[in-house]
């Protein structure tokens, strides 16, 4: 089956010449010239490769999760199986999807060519941070073929250090390793963003995407050395017996606690942020506005890091931390909501009046907008003590994050993907297929997900495989389970149409979208170094109302 | 850190910009603008870099922080079996390799071979000078029982000013993991610095440094700063606890 929807909005404008130009994908030809470039969109695109290969693996593992559960008796697998599943699943797509998903691919794209820059900072420590992450998968992939883990993605002691025999400490080294590739990204972009700004483009010029990422990379350059560490912990406590984390040796498990959320409660607004920086740009564009209150918006993604480094206690309320400390965390986490308020009231500020356009980017947008909000107000649900000690451990956390997780970053990142697609391959997606797309996985995501509050409310537990004695919460664990078949379907649908795209798409104009930012005024795909000319800027960010009236100073005004 | 892949970017920029500015200096890399800009962003990513060891070791310090409230007597009397001289005499030489490492910046700004090349040997013999003291620190730790595990011992050491009362072995030998932990990653640390201290210094006997760049002996010269620094900490922490008792 071939898609064959014309793209029914874009005027198609096909210039011949066009795929004889030079560009950064036909600059040089041969696997060893994309293994060893250091050309900022190659890599993009290397990552891209990687972490959907990853993206498929623990996809497949959720998969399995849905089977077992879909009957309330632990028919399909073991109980050590589904153990091992769901820690696989959350490892995999927390480490070696969601944490680089956004950053390493739209990022490492993005972030030089909407600066105006040729290349980031250090165009060789952004490939060395590829391979880092090569290195961590690879040896991930040999954790999980040889017998996995089994502790759930959190490696919480003592159990972890003394009590499972699966493999922890190769399972820790690989996170390690693609640890260090996420500190490197964030710190290509943290100088990159400081010292290769083009002539004119300001702090408050720059694309809110761009704040996103700096702020994002703040969390990766402070709190990844902070896992790293407690992962160099519970290596030597396993495999040295030091006893820094075990209570029978005067050591404290709630210790590693602390530190693990220290860094993996930050870690999710490594995921959630740059999403958001897509999905502002997203809601400019197909709005044809400025964004509303820019400043507000730019300094609420630094005050999310900031804050987000302040509540990772909450993970942990019911683990015997004081109540006192548990009620300075549970503030601070209603803390959070303010600048996620703040930008979700200015992306629908900039909606209003606007000249808004349905093409699958903006569906994407505004399923993240929907989805990104139910997440965002049941994390209040879960910042309440009371409420929070009700639904510990339940599928009501389970949906809460996947909201946030899949619902908020997974959306943004194929908004982005469709959005940037003419720029990355020179080729139109098909429209009508990619609007499909988006609309199968909005009803697959919620089918999956809503019911899970349902269930987390009434009592499921999480991380059970046999719930064969409350047989009554069958018949939502087969809508979720069916919801995620739909899911998968619409996970699917957009790498066939984007692949076919890439050979038979019709080819990009230099800006379809008619969208503001520095990407768009060179080449689809753009040369190596990004512009013929460096840029110098003279125009503020998101100038749509001067590109929808490129002749305004020409038309004589009234006196 | 920068020099290497100018030889392939360098074609790259010939190509692309004309020879106009890449002409007048080979080292710098086609995406920059300007040496200056170059410079800086080398000097800002060690800083950045340096700012995430910070928490590196930082989680550490955590730990340490929180079993020394919890277990001070045993920490005071397992801090107290340490050897205060060696860990002086370590301390200084880290301090006097900080000075080489300056003296070595200065050389390369003033084109004085010499004493560049000199600084960095001098700079080296002091880290080694620094491990193979630990080394044997680690040694008679070894013979003394004192590494966790099975043959670990620690009994009937008396808490320092407390007469009559013991350390809790169990407690002390949190104290010597997080001291084999914090200083085995320092050493690792130094390791490091070794490694690059002795590109740096092939570099210099090649002579590929000049007064107008020098950069990669000014941010090797920060790191190796900062590893010092974390010594400077490490030093009181772990051998002073209490000592006056």
């Amino acid at each position: 089956m071939q898609p064959t929807i014309p793209h029914p909005m874009i005027p198609q404008p096909v210039f011949p010449e066009a795929a004889e130009q030079k560009n950064y994908l036909n600059e040089k030809y041969g696997a060893w010239s994309w293994l060893m470039t250091t050309d900022h969109k190659r890599i993009a695109l290397l990552y891209l490769l990687s972490i959907t290969f990853f993206f498929f693996i623990g996809g497949f593992f959720a998969l399995l999760i849905r089977l077992e559960l879909l009957t309330p008796a632990g028919d399909l697998v073991q109980a050590d199986t589904y153990n091992k599943l769901f820690t696989m699943h959350g490892m995999v797509m927390v480490f070696f999807f969601l944490i680089p998903s956004i950053p390493a691919v739209l990022g490492n794209f993005l972030v030089p060519m909407m600066i105006g820059a040729k290349d980031l900072a250090f165009p060789r420590i952004n490939l060395l941070s590829w391979y880092l992450y090569i290195i961590g998968g690879a040896l991930m992939m040999h954790c999980m073929l040889t017998g996995g883990v089994d502790t759930g993605w959190t490696f919480y002691t003592p159990f972890s250090t003394g009590f499972t025999n699966t493999k922890i400490v190769e399972a820790g080294i690989a996170i390690f390793i693609a640890g260090f590739s996420s500190i490197l990204t964030g710190l290509n972009f943290v100088v990159t963003i400081h010292r290769m700004r083009a002539p004119g483009m300001t702090w408050s010029r720059l694309p809110l995407f761009i704040w996103a990422h700096y702020a994002t990379s703040i969390i990766q350059l402070l709190g990844t050395p902070v896992i790293a560490i407690t992962i160099v912990l519970v290596a030597a406590e396993r495999a040295l017996h030091l006893g820094i984390f075990d209570p029978k040796l005067g050591g404290d498990p709630l210790l590693f606690q602390h530190l693990f959320w220290f860094y993996s409660h930050p870690a999710v607004y490594i995921m959630i942020l740059p999403s958001m920086g897509v999905i502002t740009e997203i809601i400019a564009c197909f709005s044809r506005k400025r964004i509303f209150g820019y400043h507000f918006v730019a300094f609420s993604s630094i005050a999310i890091a900031v804050f987000g480094f302040l509540v990772w206690a909450h993970h942990m309320f019911v683990a015997g931390i004081s109540v006192y400390s548990a009620l300075v965390f549970s503030f601070l986490s209603y803390a959070v909501a303010l600048p996620s308020a703040i930008k979700v009231f200015n992306w629908t500020a900039t909606l209003y009046k606007g000249s808004i356009h349905y093409d699958a980017p903006m569906l994407y947008a505004f399923g993240f907008l929907g989805l990104f909000t139910i997440g965002g107000l049941t994390g209040l649900f879960l910042s309440a003590l009371g409420i929070d000690v009700h639904v510990t451990d339940t599928y009501f956390v389970v949906a809460h994050f996947h909201y946030i997780m899949v619902g908020g970053a997974v959306m943004g990142y194929l908004g982005g993907i469709h959005f940037w697609w003419p720029k990355i391959s020179g080729r139109l997606y098909p429209e009508g297929w990619a609007r499909l797309a988006a609309l199968i996985v909005f009803i697959g995501f919620n089918l999956t997900f809503f019911p899970q509050f349902l269930l987390g409310y009434m009592g499921m537990p999480r991380r059970y495989y046999d719930y064969s004695h409350m047989p009554e919460f069958q018949i939502l664990n087969v809508m979720s389970t069916a919801g995620a078949t739909i899911l998968g379907v619409g996970y699917l649908l957009p790498m066939v149409y984007l692949l076919w795209s890439m050979r038979r798409g019709k080819p990009a104009s230099e800006n379809p979208w008619n969208a503001a930012g520095l990407e768009w005024k060179t080449a689809s795909p753009p040369p190596t170094f990004n512009f013929d000319e460096e840029p110098v800027v003279t125009w503020e960010a998101y100038n749509y109302d001067e590109l929808d009236a490129p002749h305004k100073e020409e038309v004589p005004v009234a006196k | 850190m920068q020099n290497e892949a100018g030889a392939d970017g360098l074609t790259a920029v010939h190509e692309h910009h004309g020879e106009a500015h890449a002409a007048h200096n080979p080292a710098l890399l086609h995406h920059f603008a300007a040496p200056e800009q170059q410079r800086d962003a080398a000097s800002l990513g060690m800083w950045v870099f340096l700012a995430t060891e910070i928490m590196f070791f930082g989680g550490l310090f955590c730990a340490y922080l929180v079993y020394r409230r919890w277990y001070f007597p045993s920490f005071a009397a397992a801090s107290k079996s340490m050897d205060a001289g060696l860990g002086a005499t370590n301390t200084a030489v880290l301090i006097c390799s900080s000075l080489t490492v300056v003296l070595a910046v200065w050389a390369a700004q003033t084109a004085r071979r010499t004493l560049l090349i000199g600084s960095l040997i001098l700079t080296m013999i002091f880290g080694l000078a620094f491990l193979g003291i630990k080394g044997k620190e680690y040694r008679d730790k070894f013979e003394e029982h004192h590494v966790p595990g099975v043959s670990f011992s620690f009994e009937n050491v008396p808490v320092p000013g407390h007469p009559g009362e013991y350390a809790n072995p169990r407690h002390a030998q949190i104290f010597f993991a997080l001291y084999f932990v914090m200083t085995g990653i320092h050493a690792l640390h130094m390791i490091v610095g070794l490694g690059i201290f002795a590109w740096l210094l092939t570099m210099s006997w090649k002579g590929r440094f000049s007064p107008q760049w020098h950069t990669p002996i000014e941010i090797g010269g920060l790191y190796w700063h900062f590893v010092d620094i974390i010594w400077i900490y490490l030093f009181p922490l772990l051998y002073l606890i209490d000592r006056h008792a």
